[in-house]
This record gives structure tokens, sequence and C-alpha cells, in this order.
């Protein structure tokens, strides 16, 4: 049975069709799996092959793989929440409350939406912290280092204009509190703050300008500067790995 | 070891013909050649697969915390009625906290403008990068930087009334000074795992514990008014 099986995917593997597509084939030889790699646009932003050192889960805590993660989870539950959201006052609190108790399973899209946004912002926070610790933000990662902090910032903006969105009491007046603080800028703050919100308080205005910026400018922008980020990882010869002490006997 | 060689090497005399290439390693080695030794595995299936399965785990835990806490909604957003406290997700809790105690334009602008552009530098200055003791080189010279500045801090603190970072401030200040008085050649332990760490290690932690107190003040300890409330008395 199992033999049949392997048998099947071996044959889906050389038959034209999948060629067409995995270039590659499919083997077990490293010259296959580094093809894999290589000759996929998504995959070849990373090297080849890796450190086994770094792996161990104690190396990484795989932070960097696990805000990714949550990305992508919230672009699917994103995606999925827009088909049931106008950005327009006061439709999108009664959107909410359609998620609530129209749409099928909308409760639980909205909280996977809203807990992985937070864990988000916390894993972008924790990912820093453990390269900052590791050393790993040492030329020549600087530049890596730099994008990673802009992608802080694009992540906070992220949840912060998604905060906005339900259009409640909680979103409201927690971007009031947040747009009062643009406006302490020295002598520009009330022009940011017009121009973030579009109006001199939170209105429908603000709220179709977040809603732009969170489904659009700023996840393109966080995917933009992420692929440079993995990218540059490769380039910069991968994960940073502590020196270890050379080995007794070999040169 | 005494196997006869199976291949012969020579090198063509027409380098027109037959580019050869030539790497002189210096005396200061690149990584490439300190890590020859270096055990790789390939990045497909062996990394990807475990990054995969470490997302994964990840997606069932937030299933289960979105099967099990609903997101709050609360009215519908009303201008004319404000609650108090009205409050910033919890990431801008900490800066909110700091707005209670300083004008706007120093907690809502100066000190987040601070923090980015401190955090964007790091790689880019010597100090950053050195990985030796803080105390371990121009010792008499950091230590009175050092004992003048954390001083100047806390008096900066109490003056503005910002009690709550103070604890962390003076831990901060308790290690270093385990740090100082620990001898070089201390044994393998805590103690010279302090002495060991550089003056970027000393900030970040610093930092990282404000960040901590203040947000977690910020979402637990503040209730009208930004009074001080203790979060189990409903």
């Amino acid at each position: 049975m199992a033999n049949n099986i392997q048998h099947y995917i071996d044959e889906l593997h050389q038959h034209r069709i999948w060629r067409s597509v995995f270039r590659s084939g499919s083997g077990d030889s490293n010259l296959h799996r580094a093809q894999a790699v290589q000759s996929n646009v998504f995959l070849h932003l990373f090297a080849v092959k890796s450190r086994r050192r770094m792996l161990e889960f104690s190396a990484t805590w795989y932070l960097g793989a696990l805000t990714f993660g949550t990305f992508l989870v919230l672009v699917i539950t994103g995606i999925l929440l827009m088909l049931y959201y106008h950005p327009s006052v006061p439709q999108a609190y009664a959107d909410m409350k359609d998620l609530q108790f129209v749409v099928s399973s909308g409760v639980f899209l909205r909280n996977l939406h809203r807990w992985s946004a937070h864990a988000m912002v916390f894993l972008v926070f924790a990912h820093m912290f453990k390269v900052f610790y590791r050393g790993a933000y040492r030329p020549p990662r600087e530049f890596n280092w730099v994008i990673g902090v802009v992608l802080l910032l694009i992540t906070l903006l992220l949840s912060y204009t998604g905060y906005l969105l339900p259009w409640d009491q909680l979103a409201y007046w927690a971007v009031t509190v947040g747009s009062n603080i643009a406006s302490a800028v020295p002598l520009l703050g009330q022009k940011i703050r017009f121009m973030m919100l579009g109006g001199n308080s939170v209105n429908a205005n603000a709220l179709l300008r977040f809603y732009v910026l969170h489904c659009m400018v700023l996840p393109l922008t966080a995917i933009f500067l992420m692929a440079i980020h993995f990218w540059r990882i490769r380039k910069d010869g991968g994960l940073y790995a502590p020196d270890k002490p050379a080995k007794e006997g070999t040169k | 070891m005494s196997d006869p060689k199976d291949f012969s090497a020579s090198m063509e005399s027409d380098f027109r013909k037959t580019p050869v290439r030539v790497a002189f390693v210096t005396r200061r080695t690149s990584p490439a050649v300190k890590f020859r030794d270096e055990d790789y595995v390939m990045t497909f299936p062996e990394t990807l697969i475990r990054a995969a399965v470490a997302v994964q785990v990840l997606v069932v835990f937030l299933v289960w915390l979105a099967l099990l806490w609903n997101a709050p909604l609360e009215q519908l957003a009303d201008p004319m009625h404000t609650p108090n406290p009205a409050k910033a997700p919890w990431y801008f809790l900490g800066l909110q906290e700091l707005l209670h105690y300083f004008p706007p334009v120093v907690a809502g602008v100066l000190v987040p403008g601070l923090v980015v552009t401190a955090l964007v530098v790091i790689p880019y200055f010597n100090i950053n990068i050195e990985a030796d003791g803080i105390f371990s080189k121009d010792r008499r010279r950091r230590l009175a930087i050092c004992w003048s500045v954390i001083p100047a801090l806390l008096v900066f603190l109490i003056a503005f009334d910002v009690y709550v970072a103070v604890p962390a401030t003076l831990l901060i200040a308790a290690l270093l000074f385990v740090a100082q008085r620990t001898p070089a050649d201390a044994p393998k332990g805590f103690r010279s795992w302090l002495a060991s760490k550089p003056l970027s290690f000393w900030i970040m932690t610093w930092f990282l514990m404000e960040l901590m107190v203040l947000t977690g003040v910020g979402t637990f300890f503040r209730g009208p008014g930004w009074s001080w409330v203790l979060p189990w008395r409903g």
C-alpha cells in the first residue's frame, strides 16, 4: 500500500505538468534539494544550506519564523474580514455586529485576527530583543537590523490603524489619544494630525484613511521589506552564529 | 594514508585559456575560513520543515485563544462621550504612562523619537559592537561616567515623580555594582557573566525593564483620571 502511494507520488513528480511548474523535479539528492530552493522565487530568498546549530530551538526560539507566521494568519483572516466590512460610519460598527450575529464563524474570524495582531506585536518585540542579546545586529548585519526596526514600526502602525476599524468606543478613543500625541510635534503638530485624520478630529475620513493604510499601504510595504529582510540573511552569511572554540586537531 | 593518488593536479600555463583563481588567506581569516568545519544541513527540507512546524504550533495556540476569548467590542463610537480613562492599545501604554509625567512634546515626540533613533544606530557605533565587559577597559573613566549618570538619572526620575521607573534603575545599578566588584579571575558563574556584559547590554536591559514596567503600570494600574488603581479591586 505504502509502496503504491509512493509509486504514484513519484509518477506525479515526473509528470510533464508537474515538471513544468517545478523544474528541478524531486529527489533525495542534495542537488535536488538545492534546486528546490534555488528555482523557487520565494524560497530563493533563503540560502541553500543552513548551519545545523542555528536550527536548535535555543538559538533563535524561531521568533522570526513565528512572527512571519502571525503575519500570514493576519493576511488570510484580514482578507476574509474585508469581505464583510465597509469603511464608513456607522456601517463599520454594524458590520462588527453582523460578524458577531450573522456571519458564520464571524466571531472566530475576528477573534483570530485580533489575537494574532497582538501576538505579532509581541513577537516582533521579542524577536528584536532576542536578536539584540545574541549580538546578531553586529556587522555585516547592521542594515538588516535597521530594516528590522522599520518593520517594527510598520507592525505598530498596522496594529494601530487596525484598532480604529471596528468603530466602537474603544477604537475611537484609543485613536483619539494616539492622534493627540501626534499634535504635540513642534510647529507641524496640527498639520500632521490633520493629514493623519483627514480632519480635525477622528471622523469618517480618518476611518477611510486608516482602512486604506491598514489593508493596502502598510501590508504591501511590510511584504516588500520582509522580502529584503529575509534575503539579507542569506547575503549577510546566514543567521548569526556566535564563535565557537576551534576543534583541536583541525586547521 | 599510503593510498596512491588516483588523480594528478596541474596548472595550465596558458592563463588565457584556463583562468586560475588564487585565494590568499591572510592571518585575519574570513568567517568562511574560520568555520570550515561547520555542520550544514539543506535548507529544504530541514529548515523549512522546522519553521513550518513552529508556525503550526503557533497557529494551534492562536486558534485556541480565538475559540476561548472574544475580541472586545464596546458601544458604537460616540465623540460626545469620553470614557475615563481613554486608553491607547497596550503597546502604546508605556508612552501614555510617560505622558502622565512629562509634557506631550517630551513624552510623545522626543522620547519615542530618541528611542527609534537609538535603535537604528546601534550597529553603527563601535561601542555597541565590542563584546568585552563594560569595565574591562578604560575602567576609571567608565566607572566615573557610570556612577555620575545613574544618580543623575535617579534624581531626574524622582524630580518628575516617575517613581515607577526607579526600582528597575536601582536594580540595574546594583547589578552594575556587582559587575564592577567582580575580579577578572572570578570563577565561571552569574557574577563573571555579569562582568562580561558590554555597555549596550546594560542600556538595552534597562530599556527593556522600563518598557515592561511602564507598559504594565499603564495597562493594569491606571484608572479614572489616570489615577493609581489596583487591578484586583474591581
